[in-house]
């Protein structure tokens, strides 16, 4: 039998090219329209058409002496930012405490903690306006802060749950028996082992946090809109080149946290190829 | 010492080790609690108590109560078989000039306009034109007088309907029912059943979603795990790139190729396909494709993941025992992509059911699911009760397909298990 059982045929190789041709054109929807937008932002004439008339930065310059895209800018890096840290600690938290905890009511337990991830963005944002208004939370950055933070935490039990899954629990005892406390065990030991874990957690719950916008929508003032939200009206109202280079911008900041995570995915398979 | 003494020595510490063993074990145990308390302490503030207090909304009904107590401690022993008698009119009166000194009538005029079109005028008008409180024995001929709409027993019924502290209106209303004069469940008047539509074009387009997902992302997965981790790592990133990209970008990138003057029409009016501009955008098929696109990676993923756990072994026994290739692929790699299938069908389908953004942005008025009609309530008509009712109907329908998604993946992991 030859290695390449799989191609024997005529028929099976026009069934592999045709998988080959599908995919190509699936590739092609997946990718086309975010590569579409991006040269319109650096278009010098104001319609969304190609051929561009000419090519100038004027669309970033717009965004950039716009208090409006600026202040959304910087609201979504507060919100985001924050909400981040938050959930990084009640997550890895609960994560470690997960991992130790041995009980029937566990799946049930751990079920809770993810379904914010399932719940549909409407009920939360609805449940969450009617809950805050009373007290005070919505149009805040607070409120929106630990909306958010509700929102990304599941990404980080996750992703620091699994880490400590391939963590040897030994080294954990092995520090307590040379005499460290639970703290430094905690910090010289435990942390390093799980510092890839918890970054991929950060790089989720901040995206997560970066591009929510039901729940800004319905708790945000005019004070706290984000950078999606202003997208959101700015595509409803009518879509400007200004929408585009924020699209490039928001885009920029999706690569480099998805190389980062790469990068980290691909350490630690080395780092596990060399351990093993 | 002797070999003979050790057994009764060790008998006699092994007690108390593992009492102090469970004792430690314990411990832990209470540590391990702790660890996880913060964040479900937080849930409950941020999460939880949220939506219960959502669904809390979707069956109170007090508004009525506290605008008008009299007169709905007056109606709890009517039979609702004829009018009312004299107290209940004289307390209707009384309740109607106290709500209008506390500028309360609009808040119980909502909620009865609600269940009976129309009722806001007949209590804006009797709270306007109620110039005193009626002599005693002439309230019902006082009221009627301003209002004939207090001669009928439905006005009456109405009242009685909303007199809370909960109520199944809502409930009934999101799913086109009603209760009819005599309390019975009937259909909606047409003009309000609109909730079933509403729902059925949801799930409609969930499943044309999730179908499509399907169809584009199965080639996709199995080309992924066919090649090369090489090979379809780098291709991975055709598949990572949009998950990781704003929504906001990905939905307004299909507005500016899919509107009348957009890059498609435009290209396909140079090369001479079309004339007149294609209407791509503001109907169901803008919404079904810009939808797809956001959704297939959820399809690709957990596809890609089944695909990879299938050894190729099954196949070459396949192929060695003589089967053609089609026979070998319906009957031997398609069956143990089924739960893959199945976790990405359903993975699809729960998310697509809460969409809400991207179909208000690229759909028309016919193309709003039910998430835009939750929204609509709560911020624009402030009927929070009917907007809490769709609500609850989507998150028991949520989470009814999320347990079928735990039990699938937990099988699939079980599966797993086993075969390594």
């Amino acid at each position: 039998m030859s290695d390449n059982s799989s191609l024997r045929t005529p028929s099976q190789r026009i069934a592999w090219t045709a998988t080959i041709v599908i995919s190509t054109l699936v590739f092609i929807f997946l990718i086309a329209p975010i590569l579409a937008i991006m040269p319109l932002s650096f278009s010098s004439g104001s319609y969304l058409t190609y051929p561009l008339p000419g090519l100038s930065l004027r669309w970033y310059d717009d965004f950039i002496n716009s208090p409006r895209w600026m202040n959304s800018l910087k609201n979504s890096m507060i919100i985001g930012v924050a909400s981040t840290l938050l959930s990084m600690v009640l997550g890895t938290l609960a994560a470690l405490g997960l991992a130790q905890w041995k009980s029937r009511f566990k799946p049930l337990v751990l079920a809770f903690v993810l379904s914010p991830v399932v719940v549909p963005g409407v009920i939360t944002a609805v449940g969450l306006y009617f809950f805050f208004a009373p007290i005070g939370l919505t149009g805040s950055y607070l409120g929106l802060i630990l909306a958010h933070t509700a929102l990304a935490t599941p990404f980080v039990v996750i992703t620091v749950g699994a880490t400590l899954q391939s963590f040897d629990t030994n080294l954990a005892r092995a520090a307590a028996s040379l005499g460290a406390s639970p703290l430094q065990a905690f910090r010289r030991v435990i942390l390093p082992l799980i510092l890839p874990g918890l970054a991929s957690g950060a790089l989720f719950a901040f995206a997560t946090s970066f591009d929510e916008v039901v729940i800004v929508l319905f708790m945000a003032g005019p004070e706290q809109r984000t950078l999606p939200r202003e997208m959101f009206s700015g595509i409803r109202e009518n879509i400007s080149p200004t929408i585009t280079a924020a699209a490039v911008i928001l885009t920029t900041v999706s690569v480099i946290l998805l190389a980062t995570l790469e990068g980290l995915r691909r350490r630690n398979e080395r780092l596990k190829a060399g351990g093993g | 010492m002797t070999d003979a003494l050790l057994p009764g020595a060790n008998a006699q510490t092994e007690v108390p080790l593992k009492r102090r063993l469970r004792r430690a074990e314990r411990a832990r145990q209470v540590k391990a609690l702790a660890l996880v308390a913060p964040l479900l302490v937080f849930l409950l503030f941020t999460f939880a108590g949220p939506i219960a207090g959502m669904l809390w909304r979707a069956v109170d009904d007090r508004e009525v109560r506290q605008v008008l107590p009299q007169t709905i401690a007056a109606l709890a022993d009517w039979d609702g078989k004829d009018l009312p008698d004299e107290k209940a009119y004289a307390a209707l009166a009384s309740d109607i000039l106290a709500a209008r000194a506390s500028g309360t009538v609009a808040i119980a005029a909502k909620r009865l306009n609600y269940a009976l079109n129309g009722f806001r005028t007949i209590l804006t008008s009797t709270a306007r034109n109620l110039k005193a409180v009626p002599e005693p024995g002439t309230a019902k001929e006082t009221l009627g007088k301003i209002n004939p709409a207090w001669r009928e027993r439905a006005t009456w019924t109405t009242i009685k309907d909303a007199s809370g502290p909960v109520t199944g209106f809502y409930l009934l209303a999101a799913l086109d029912l009603t209760r009819n004069a005599d309390g019975a469940i009937v259909a909606a008047p047409s003009d309000q059943a609109i909730y079933r539509d509403i729902f059925a074009r949801t799930f409609l387009i969930s499943l044309g979603v999730t179908a499509l997902c399907l169809i584009l992302g199965f080639p996709v997965a199995y080309l992924l795990a066919t090649l090369p981790p090489g090979r379809s790592n780098l291709l991975m990133i055709f598949v990572l790139l949009p998950f990781w990209t704003s929504l906001l970008v990905r939905t307004c990138a299909w507005i500016v190729l899919l509107q009348s003057k957009g890059v498609v029409n435009d290209s396909l009016h140079w090369l001479g396909i079309i004339d007149e501009p294609l209407r791509l955008i503001y109907n169901r098929f803008g919404v079904c494709v810009a939808m797809t696109h956001v959704l297939l990676p959820f399809m690709i993923l957990p596809l890609y993941s089944s695909m990879k756990a299938i050894s190729p072994a099954y196949m070459r026994a396949a192929a060695s025992l003589g089967a053609p290739p089609l026979t070998a692929f319906l009957r031997i790699y398609l069956p143990q992509t089924l739960p893959g299938i199945g976790a990405g069908s359903l993975l699809v389908f729960i998310l697509a059911l809460g969409y809400y953004i991207t179909p208000a942005l690229v759909g028309g008025a016919a193309d709003q699911m039910i998430s835009y009609f939750i929204a609509l309530y709560t911020t624009e008509t402030a009927n929070w009760g009917l907007a809490s009712a769709l609500g609850a109907v989507l998150l028991l329908a949520t989470v009814l397909l999320a347990l079928v998604y735990g039990k699938l993946v937990q099988g699939q992991q079980v599966t797993g298990g086993m075969k390594n």
